[in-house]
């Protein structure tokens, strides 16, 4: 079953691990130390983004119908299965921004470095290593998690049962109240 | 969590698997939860000076490069280290204000239960203060340098004498680049001023403030405390003594004292003979009183009176875990908050003792100077009634101790080596002249669970010594290396190389030398500019072929005293980088730029072997510009050319 990165918007306190830990992940070295001394620019995938005075992760969702994929021309942006994430390769990237106009989320950017651009390949070595994505890992809160999608709805509803069972028993009390006076 | 601590003493070993099977979290446990830390945080580039932030510079892509007041990553990261060194500075300063103020009191109080102990000491200290010794009492000599040493603290004119141990080019250089400390205070003040927000922003400019001072740290506030120590409780001599935790008897009353000051421990220690006491802990069912070191309050009462250490600064939980500990009394510096989450599953009661140090809902018998005695019986009383309350169905002491020699300080090395009648740094000199001794290495400093526990330490330490560097160490170092066994005269026959061994075997030292707790990083100043003085190894600091190193550094000290020793001159080797890393800027600063300024610089590096050759090549260097005889052993480890 599909696993994908859910936010808990709540817990997130905007400290930016996920964004630092994204980059130490795609950087050469993977030592943050080196990366400063050698100039590096790897670059976040994930971007904490404030609203008001909110703290929002805003990360690519790996569209079934990813609009970033449809418009690339060269097959830089590509699937290896049909439920799989969605990656870029570089090498085929002849830098013409379609995949960022093309995403409605905003989570393709470009790189810094300016050669192709960042896009979240949800840490597939990682992953092949039975380990979370780099984000996850490092989110001090939880409030990114690497799930099951069909865990995470079922959590949903169990929260929503257990709403709706509590605000039932309420009006039930109150019912009660009312005949007992 | 089961934690396997594969390089640490077996005491310890043996005392986190207890933690896990007790279900009780230590330091190690904690530190595992605070996994991922913080890497904005670890690089530096944090900055939460004022209310306009926090803010942090993005290191690796766009993100925003300078922080709200446009401060940027150079700035931010040179501001952070900045107040370490305040931090570190303060810590060693304000305890040589405490000793001074004992000094004070034993010299004008004469009910006082503090006494001057090494009149020669006083006598030469009293000279560098130009104070008059001639025909005068000691009281009246003790209070004077009392009273000077505490004016500089807050002195607003003229400068920090104890500058005048080191040599006089290293004085000069300091005068001439500006460096030389005002006051001991006012250089922290200072530094507090220029981090505030909108304030210094060259961070060279910054540096310079933290070289200035962490200079009145080193040959002012920790100086102080040290020199004055010996004046109060004796200048210490080679003394033998064991360590690690199987010293807790489980036939006696068992007293813990863990932090860094000597003034209560001292007099705990002496008190603890008494008669009346030992016979109410008879009374009791125990044996006796036995007092146990942690940290440096340990290193001060083992190099004066032999008495046993515990351990060091990570042991702390697990001395309270061997349920044998009736009380953990605690002073100031590296006391774990978590030692109360631990002393709350056993009988043993933690007890504070100073005004600046308490802990929410610990017992706290505060010490004063002038009713020392008193107090101490009251502790080792409550010590005593406390031993019913042991459960000895849950004590567990891990059966292992190990001998060593500790009290080595600038003045016993020295008599050592040149013998009683006629003592002299000249042999230290000749052997390394002659090429028996390569060089000479400081390791010292903290342990820190971000590495794993005494592995860079001891694997540092024989690495030098093997290459005959003859190594000095003080704090949770010479604890470390007292608990492996490196600090006994036989040590050099095992790991020493050829040179050195026939130096140790000639003067009957061991090769690595315990030369007290952290604040006696200042005896370390003192050798090296006795060195100098004796001749023969150039003028200053920085030409001697040696080097300095914290492979486990935690503490704002640690940075401190670096950065002192830097400053002074000397090549300073850490495990883990200073939090400078996210400004590359201030990184070469520090690593290479300042050598040109003071003549000594920062280096990191994580593996302690490659990190012992690296201080080894810096040494080589020194030999080759003093023009030194080639070393007569061949050495174990030669750098490529």
């Amino acid at each position: 079953m599909a696993r994908k990165i859910v936010v808990n918007l709540e817990k997130c306190m905007a400290c930016k691990a996920c964004e630092f830990a994204c980059a130490v992940e795609h950087s050469l070295s993977k030592n943050p130390d080196i990366i400063v001394l050698r100039g590096e620019k790897p670059g976040h995938r994930i971007n904490v983004e404030a609203y008001g005075r909110n703290a929002i992760p805003v990360n690519c969702n790996h569209c079934e119908e990813a609009a970033c994929l449809m418009a690339c021309p060269t097959g830089a942006i590509y699937r290896n299965s049909d439920k799989g994430p969605v990656l870029f390769n570089s090498e085929r990237c002849i830098g013409c921004r379609m995949c960022v106009q093309a995403c409605p989320f905003g989570v393709i950017t470009i790189s810094p470095d300016g050669k192709g651009v960042l896009k979240c390949d949800l840490c597939m070595e990682r992953l092949a290593e039975g380990k979370d994505p780099a984000c996850v890992t490092a989110c001090p809160t939880g409030a990114l998690r690497y799930i099951d999608e069909a865990d995470e709805s079922k959590e949903k509803r169990q929260k929503v049962a257990q709403k709706m069972l509590s605000a039932q028993q309420a009006a039930k009390k109150e019912e009660e109240a009312v005949r007992n006076d | 969590m089961a934690h396997d601590l594969p390089y640490a003493d077996k005491a310890s070993q043996e005392m986190v698997k207890r933690a896990a099977t007790e279900h009780i979290d230590t330091v190690w446990d904690r530190y595992d939860a605070q996994q991922p830390q913080c890497g904005f945080g670890t690089l530096g580039l944090c900055c939460k000076n004022c209310s306009m932030g926090p803010c942090r510079i993005d290191p690796f892509g766009d993100g925003p490069q300078v922080g709200v007041c446009g401060a940027n990553a150079d700035t931010i990261a040179a501001r952070n280290i900045a107040r370490m060194v305040a931090g570190g500075a303060a810590a060693h300063s304000d305890h040589g204000r405490d000793i001074a103020h004992t000094l004070l009191m034993a010299a004008s109080n004469p009910n006082s239960d503090y006494q001057v102990k090494d009149e020669e000491k006083l006598k030469d200290i009293a000279e560098i203060y130009e104070i008059k010794t001639q025909g005068r009492e000691i009281k009246e000599i003790a209070l004077d340098v009392a009273r000077a040493t505490l004016k500089e603290f807050g002195q607003q004119e003229g400068t920090i004498q104890m500058l005048k141990y080191a040599p006089p080019a290293r004085q000069k250089l300091w005068e001439e680049q500006g460096f030389t400390p005002r006051a001991i205070d006012r250089e922290i003040v200072e530094i507090m001023h220029r981090t505030h927000i909108g304030v210094d922003t060259d961070y060279k400019n910054i540096m310079r403030q933290c070289v200035r001072a962490s200079l009145s740290d080193g040959w002012g506030g920790s100086m102080i405390a040290t020199e004055l120590s010996d004046v109060l409780f004796s200048t210490p001599a080679p003394i033998r003594a064991i360590s690690n935790l199987g010293v807790i008897n489980k036939d006696y009353v068992n007293l813990i004292v863990h932090g860094h000051e000597p003034t209560l421990s001292d007099i705990v220690a002496a008190v603890s003979m008494k008669e009346e006491l030992i016979e109410k802990a008879r009374e009791k069912g125990a044996k006796g009183i036995n007092i146990g070191g942690i940290c440096c309050t340990a290193n001060e009462i083992l190099m004066r009176h032999g008495i046993a250490v515990a351990g060091s600064v990570m042991q702390q939980e697990l001395a309270v875990l061997t349920g044998a500990v009736e009380v953990m009394l605690v002073d100031v510096q590296c006391l774990y908050p978590g030692l109360d989450t631990v002393s709350r599953c056993f009988h043993t009661r933690l007890i504070t003792t100073s005004p600046k140090a308490k802990m929410p809902g610990v017992e706290h018998i505060e010490f004063h100077e002038d009713r020392a005695v008193e107090i101490a019986t009251r502790i080792i009383e409550t010590a005593i009634d406390n031993f019913p309350n042991r459960n000895s169905e849950n004590v567990y002491i891990p059966n292992h101790t190990e001998p060593l020699v500790a009290g080595f300080s600038a003045e016993s090395v020295f008599r050592f080596l040149g013998g009683k009648y006629r003592a002299t740094y000249r042999p230290l000199n000749n052997a390394v002249i002659e090429g028996r001794i390569r060089g000479a290495a400081g390791v010292v400093g903290c342990s820190n669970p971000n590495t794993e526990y005494e592995m860079s330490h001891i694997a540092m330490v024989k690495e030098l010594i093997k290459n005959d560097v003859i190594v000095v160490t003080t704090g949770c170092n010479a604890i470390t290396c007292g608990k492996h066994g490196l600090l006994q005269p036989e040590t050099a026959f095992k790991y020493a190389g050829k040179g050195l061994q026939e130096v140790c075997r000639a003067v009957g030292i061991p090769p690595v030398l315990h030369l007290g707790s952290c604040v006696d990083n200042s005896r370390i100043l003192k050798v090296l500019s006795n060195i100098v003085a004796e001749g023969g190894l150039g003028n200053d600091i920085s030409d001697l072929p040696a080097a300095g190193a914290a492979p486990e550094w935690m503490s704002e000290k640690a940075v401190s005293i670096g950065m002192y020793f830097v400053s002074s001159g000397v090549y300073t080797m850490i495990g883990r980088p200073l939090p400078i890393m996210g400004s590359k800027n201030l990184y070469n600063y520090l690593t290479d730029e300042i050598e040109k300024e003071v003549g000594g610089k920062w280096a990191f590096e994580e593996d302690p072997v490659e990190a012992a050759r690296k201080m080894i090549m810096h040494i080589d260097k020194k030999r080759k510009a003093l023009k030194l005889k080639p070393m007569i052993y061949e050495q174990e480890f030669v750098p490529v050319a």
